[in-house]
């Protein structure tokens, strides 16, 4: 820590995102902002909130509720030299530019032989928690992370959710980032001193030896919270926090399963299919022989994520639940 | 997986000779399985259809796994502990057991469902080093014969008897029995030695059996050993069943299939573990006496040296008459001296009258 280090006040994982976007706005002029509600309405979630009157019409564009014409408008934006940042309300809405960003997006670059690369920014809320059930509230990161040509990441810290748009805006390759519903209101300091932020590797947020938690976003505190109540009982949790969904840091979540031997994974999206698959078939792939105990899942039941309360809590990913598939994974028998 | 001698704890599948949907009768050889004996033909021990095959070739499981399904009745295919299902080991404990030579399913697991941890083959004893391969088998047997015979000096105390036996009579009786038989049929001595030995048994019952924890127990047949050496070196005894029962063509031509076999490295797992008495012979080897050791858990062992022509007195003459000095060690805890020396001269009686064998 240097010298004339000031400590950071207190701030929202919204605050942190603001910040974010502010960096963005205030180092290159190219950067733009647009979305339905960002500008008047300060967004759907309060992030882009006096953004307007700070850098004024013609970098904080409402939209009309048409996703597919304003993401389309992003990648023509972004292809014409331009560094816009679309914001879709959630991940459900996003699905209206499926097209956009699967068969446009994704593919230029490809298609053209490198010379016409896509660097746009789309910003999307995703997981449940807040009762704004199943058209709202679903977690289908993973699904995109299912496609070449885009790079999916995941902030779940502070620092992730200020720094990592500075390195989704350097990346020529359309980047999709995920922020979490639950996060939103969550509230900490950011780390003194800049610190830079890469959208390239996952990260341990605690070590242990005993099992290997694979989570990412809102289950991240999940996992921590669990992985405090099994150090009560002596099991020592690796919390590992993956950020970018694609790529995957194959590296680290290998290195962490060979030291552990034992990994359990914990994601809001539906089991089946899912980016939980993906990984459990990565260890297996990789790191087979060196587990000592079946690969486990914590996911959402495989419902629409119900309205009521009780229900939508039932069918998350609980700490209760982590805990329990963690304890059996390590259980032994006299 | 079955017991081929009392000190076998696992066997390797080596190759299977049946497949699923054979028909196979008691007796039909339906795999081979190397062990520290060499490589065994495993017997059905049933008349059946094959289900299905459980263990693969190559595979190492310890005695009393199940190595194939017959259809129908499984109970009678195998005693119930043996029905439980083969010992789960996590990947990583099974890669590490592989490095220290560790079998993991001899192992109690205590992870998760009683699966075999990495902690548990970490903590299990000393292995002895990879699985032997069936080259490394043939160590097997020199390491095979130290722990039974190290057994049998330290449990069991022999007591030795030697007779020294005419043999005009046999062989007489022998030369006249083979100058109207063409080669194939013709018999060797080592015939007579071994049907007069199983007649002997059979009616010395004292000398025909185990010796277990329960103290001595008799044979109701008599299953005679045949101490064959190998060429690699080492020896094994497999039985010829109910020795006392068959004709002396039987069993000369039972005697030369079993030491085809042996040599060619196909026992049965009828004929490895299941004698009551064991003959040797070093007679060709030119030594006047052989002092045997017993094979646990038998009680007796019935040794025969060179056949030599030497002075011998009878009905007050001295003739040149063809010798053999036979010895029995037995079983003290089993028989005395007395007893010993009635079966020694039972052996003689018979090869007095080899017309009567």
């Amino acid at each position: 820590m240097t010298a004339d280090a000031v400590e950071s006040p207190r701030m929202s994982y919204r605050d942190a995102l603001r910040e974010g976007l502010r960096d963005a706005l205030r180092s290159d002029p190219r950067v733009f902002l647009m979305g339905e509600d960002i500008g008047r309405y300060g967004g759907c979630y309060a992030v882009t909130k006096s953004l307007l009157a700070e850098f004024g019409e013609e970098r904080i564009r409402d939209t009309p509720l048409s996703e597919s014409a304003f993401v389309g408008a992003g990648i023509g934006a972004a292809l014409g030299g331009l560094r816009p940042i679309v914001e879709i309300m959630t991940v459900n809405f996003s699905l209206l530019a499926l097209d956009q960003i699967v068969n446009n997006a994704a593919t230029l670059c490809h298609m053209s032989g490198g010379q016409c690369p896509v660097p746009l920014v789309i910003r999307m809320a995703t997981g449940a928690g807040r009762q704004l059930a199943a058209q709202h509230s679903h977690s289908l990161e993973g699904w995109y992370a299912h496609v070449p040509g885009l790079r999916i990441v995941a902030p779940a810290t502070l620092d992730d959710a200020r720094g990592m748009l500075g390195a989704a805006l350097r990346c020529p390759d359309p980047v999709l980032i995920f922020e979490h519903i639950g996060l939103l209101n969550m509230e900490g300091t950011l780390t003194a001193g800049a610190v830079p932020v890469d959208i390239d590797r996952a990260a341990i947020r605690r070590a242990g030896r005993d099992i290997t938690l694979l989570t990412y976003g809102g289950s991240l505190y999940k996992c921590l919270e669990a992985a405090t109540q099994l150090a009560a009982d002596g099991i020592e949790v690796e919390v590992v926090d993956l950020r970018t969904l694609r790529p995957l840091d194959d590296a680290l979540i290998v290195d962490s399963v060979r030291r552990t031997h034992r990994a359990l994974i914990v994601d809001e999206g539906w089991r089946s299919g899912g980016i939980s698959a993906e990984l459990g078939m990565r260890i297996v792939e990789q790191a087979f022989f060196e587990l000592d105990a079946p690969i486990a899942r914590v996911c959402t039941a495989e419902v629409p994520i119900p309205y009521p309360k009780h229900l939508e809590d039932a069918a998350l990913p609980s700490v209760p639940r982590i805990v329990a598939s963690a304890r059996a994974l390590v259980s032994r028998e006299p | 997986m079955p017991s081929l001698g009392a000190d076998m704890e696992a066997g390797t599948l080596v190759e299977w000779r049946v497949q699923p949907g054979a028909h196979v009768h008691r007796g039909d050889v339906m795999a081979l399985v190397d062990t520290e004996k060499g490589i065994i033909d495993i017997e059905s021990f049933e008349e059946g259809m094959v289900e299905r095959l459980i263990v693969q070739p190559g595979a190492r499981v310890p005695v009393g796994a199940i190595l194939a399904l017959f259809e129908g009745e499984p109970t009678k295919l195998a005693p119930p502990q043996s029905a439980a299902r083969a010992q789960r080991v996590s990947p990583a404990a099974r890669a590490r057991a592989a490095q220290l030579g560790i079998d993991p399913q001899t192992l109690k697991g205590t992870g998760p469902q009683g699966v075999v941890t990495l902690q548990d083959i970490e903590q299990a004893p000393a292995g002895q080093g990879p699985p032997p391969s069936p080259a490394a088998g043939r160590a097997g047997i020199r390491n095979a014969i130290a722990v039974s015979m190290s057994r049998s000096k330290r449990e069991i105390p022999h007591y030795y008897l030697q007779l020294t036996m005419d043999l005009r009579p046999a062989l007489d009786w022998l030369e006249q029995f083979n100058a109207s038989r063409p080669v194939p049929e013709r018999l060797l001595l080592a015939a007579l030695f071994n049907k007069a030995t199983a007649r002997a048994a059979a009616e010395k019952p004292g000398f025909n059996g185990y010796y277990g924890k329960a103290g001595f127990e008799a044979a109701k047949s008599v299953h005679l050993g045949v101490a064959i050496a190998l060429r690699g070196g080492g020896l094994v005894a497999p039985a010829i069943h109910e020795a006392d029962q068959k004709t002396l063509p039987v069993l000369m031509r039972e005697l030369q299939d079993l030491v085809m076999r042996v040599r060619a490295g196909h026992m049965r797992s009828s004929e490895i573990s299941s004698a009551t008495i064991t003959v040797t012979s070093l007679g060709d080897e030119g030594v006047d006496v052989v002092y045997p050791i017993i094979h646990p858990p038998q009680v007796a062992i019935v040794g025969f040296g060179s056949v030599v022509e030497r002075p011998w007195a009878i009905d007050g003459r001295i003739e040149p008459r063809p010798l053999v000095s036979v010895t029995l060690a037995a079983d003290h805890r089993v028989t005395d001296g007395r007893l010993g020396a009635q079966f020694l001269a039972r052996i003689r009686d018979f090869l007095t009258r080899p017309e009567d064998l």
